[in-house]
């Protein structure tokens, strides 16, 4: 079983977000990049099934040299190998061309991929890849098992969660769940030791059309003071809440 | 020539925030100078009623089963064509976040996610987004011939119903190709409002220091009439479902009013909840960050403060 996982380089979940001066881009300078919190629970998971299934797992990313150390941190954490597609990737549906290009040359059985990247929540590429594959596609999975040429997965719906079958290869766009936040695996001395000689391939983009263009950034207008309230006043809250909010 | 809002159904019957998809779809409309169309599936609800938020005409596509994504996609985009649609609006649900990557792709379409305002600009068609989980604005321009527009559950919220009704057509399901899903089980919390759609959200974090001291923030948010939510180390500890983990790697959510009890403040944790109307914070920590994102602060302790709140609350009720 071949396994390709999706890996997405976002900023730290810590960052502070700052656009450029001219408000046309993401400024990148000062954050620290990491695998997308999303994929970490789809690559442990894949990893799994390469520990106890026998599965070959790739990882990819559609990015700049810069995201190299995530690839070879994905590497650590014990994928076999890993592909970077040479481009600054434009928007959901330009990333999704190139992996489902890289898909069709490489018969994957499975492609594992995360709900949505913390930069931008696009909510986009698992779905779009998908449809060009015409291969099932599960979002929201928070439960994965193969069974010979079947995928049983659970994922969650509006208030609670479908239990289903769809038949490989198929797209499952992961979240918590997947694995269980304890047992997400974090790269070790071994590892990372091990991904230094582990094959990181790169190739060129394919041309995708250009479907949306972003063209302004901004930052959300900065929160008023915070009202205190007497903890012994807590009619004061309600009031509040009512008059002045009218939220209740 | 239209704007099409997919209008997604709960056992049957229109969610709210579909109303909202129908709400946006004829703004939209109306700013193109065209109609606002909509397309219903396996719905229980008379879609005649759609014509309330400005809906000219239903496609109503009954009998389509089980949930398939394909199925459903395909269903939309072919109810696009027919009403010859530049756009469609769906919403960023769970259920919508399963169809947009594909419709979009059987629709050779633009795909912007994670609306919540009314376009910036029809001409050229620009949309403002949230992005960085709720640290940032991206307005995107839509460069395709045709557009797919998902919008936040309670983003731009239900405007008052007028009294119109729209004209209502059977619409074939389209299956065509899809591959095959076979739904096993369903399991459906009964009788709650699923989170990313509920108006006022009741939260708690570690401050509460045990799954038993529970029974204060449900009884708050029954009081309310609220959902509950909780911080991710409270559902990493199996103290709550996962489904009620909110913040940046959990559900984003933006309700009218958010209560945050005995939470700090982590900046992953604004980062899922820092959209919501209004805030409430109480903690006993006057240091707590989350009293800078907020709107009302109480500095007590919870187990003090919220049967007190409770009571006001029901109080408030009944003097209504
Ligand atoms: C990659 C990553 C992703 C993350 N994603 C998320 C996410 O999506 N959502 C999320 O929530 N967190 C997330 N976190 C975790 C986050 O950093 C914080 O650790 C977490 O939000 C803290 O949860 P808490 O506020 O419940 O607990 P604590 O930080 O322990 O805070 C408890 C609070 O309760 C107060 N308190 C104590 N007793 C009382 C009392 N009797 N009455 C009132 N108040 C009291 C304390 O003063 C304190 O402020 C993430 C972390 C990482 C590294
Ligand atoms: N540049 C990228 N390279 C590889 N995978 C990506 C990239 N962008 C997004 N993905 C995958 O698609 C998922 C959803 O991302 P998005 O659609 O951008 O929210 C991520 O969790 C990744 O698994």
């Amino acid at each position: 079983m071949k396994v390709l996982v999706c890996i997405s380089h976002v900023p730290d979940t810590t960052a502070k977000i700052n656009f450029t001066s001219d408000q046309k881009s993401f400024d990148k300078n000062g954050v620290s990049f990491v695998i997308n919190p999303y994929d970490e629970f789809g690559l442990t998971r894949a990893v799994w099934l390469q520990e106890k299934q026998g599965a070959t797992v790739t990882v990819v990313n559609v990015g700049t040299a810069e995201t190299e150390p995530t690839l070879r941190k994905a590497l650590a954490i014990g994928a076999n190998d890993a592909v970077r597609i040479n481009a600054e990737p434009t928007d959901g549906y330009f990333v999704a061309k190139q992996i489902a290009h890289l898909v069709k040359e490489n018969n994957y059985d499975l492609v594992i991929a995360g709900r949505e990247s913390i930069d931008y929540n696009g909510t986009q590429v698992p779905g779009m890849l998908a449809a060009m594959l015409d291969w099932p596609f599960v979002n929201a999975c928070v439960g994965l098992d193969i069974n010979g040429d079947q995928a049983e997965v659970i994922r969650e719906i509006d208030g609670g969660k479908e239990k289903s079958v769809v038949s490989l290869p198929s797209v499952i766009a992961g979240q918590k769940g997947l694995v269980e936040e304890k047992d997400l695996k974090i790269p070790n001395m071994r590892g990372i030791m091990q991904a230094r000689s582990k094959p990181l391939s790169v190739i060129e983009p394919v041309d995708a059309d250009l479907k949306t263009e972003a063209v302004h950034y901004e930052k959300p207008a900065p929160k008023g003071d915070c009202k205190m309230i007497d903890p012994d006043n807590v009619e004061e809250l309600v009031n509040l809440l009512h008059n002045e909010a009218k939220v209740i | 020539m239209s704007v099409l809002a997919y209008i997604e159904t709960w056992e049957g019957k229109f969610k709210k925030t579909s109303f909202e998809t129908a709400a946006y779809a004829s703004h939209l409309a109306e700013a193109l100078g065209t109609d606002a169309v909509a397309v219903v599936i396996n719905a229980s609800d008379d879609p005649a009623q759609l014509g309330q938020y400005g809906i000219k005409k239903v496609y109503r596509a009954n009998d389509a089963g089980d949930f398939n994504n394909y199925v459903w996609a395909n269903t939309i985009v072919a109810s696009a064509k027919e009403a010859g649609a530049k756009g469609v609006v769906v919403s960023g649900t769970f259920g919508g976040k399963m169809i947009g990557g594909l419709a979009a792709v059987k629709f050779d379409a633009s795909l912007i996610t994670n609306i919540s305002e009314k376009p910036t600009s029809v001409d050229p068609l620009v949309v403002r987004r949230s992005a960085f989980s709720s640290k940032g604005f991206v307005d995107y321009q839509v460069k395709a011939e045709r557009f797919i527009l998902s919008i936040i559950p309670n983003g731009i919220g239900v405007p008052a119903p007028n009294d119109a009704s729209a004209e209502v057509v059977d619409f074939a399901v389209v299956a065509d190709n899809a591959p095959t899903v076979q739904v096993k089980d369903v399991d459906r919390v009964k009788g709650k409002i699923p989170l990313p759609e509920a108006e006022m959200v009741v939260s708690a974090g570690r401050g509460l220091k045990d799954p038993s001291n529970w029974n204060l923030i449900e009884d708050l948010a029954e009081a309310l009439g609220a959902s509950t939510a909780c911080s991710k180390p409270v559902s990493d500890m199996g103290w709550r479902p996962h489904s009620e983990h909110v913040g940046q790697t959990g559900i984003a959510i933006n309700p009218n009013l958010y209560i945050a009890i005995g939470i700090s403040g982590a900046i992953q944790h604004l980062a899922g909840v820092s959209a919501s109307n209004k805030i409430v914070v109480i903690n006993t920590d006057p240091e707590a960050p989350f009293f800078k994102a907020a709107d009302y602060g109480i500095v007590g302790d919870a187990f003090d403060v919220v049967p007190k709140l409770t009571e006001a609350i029901k109080a408030h009720k009944a003097n209504q």
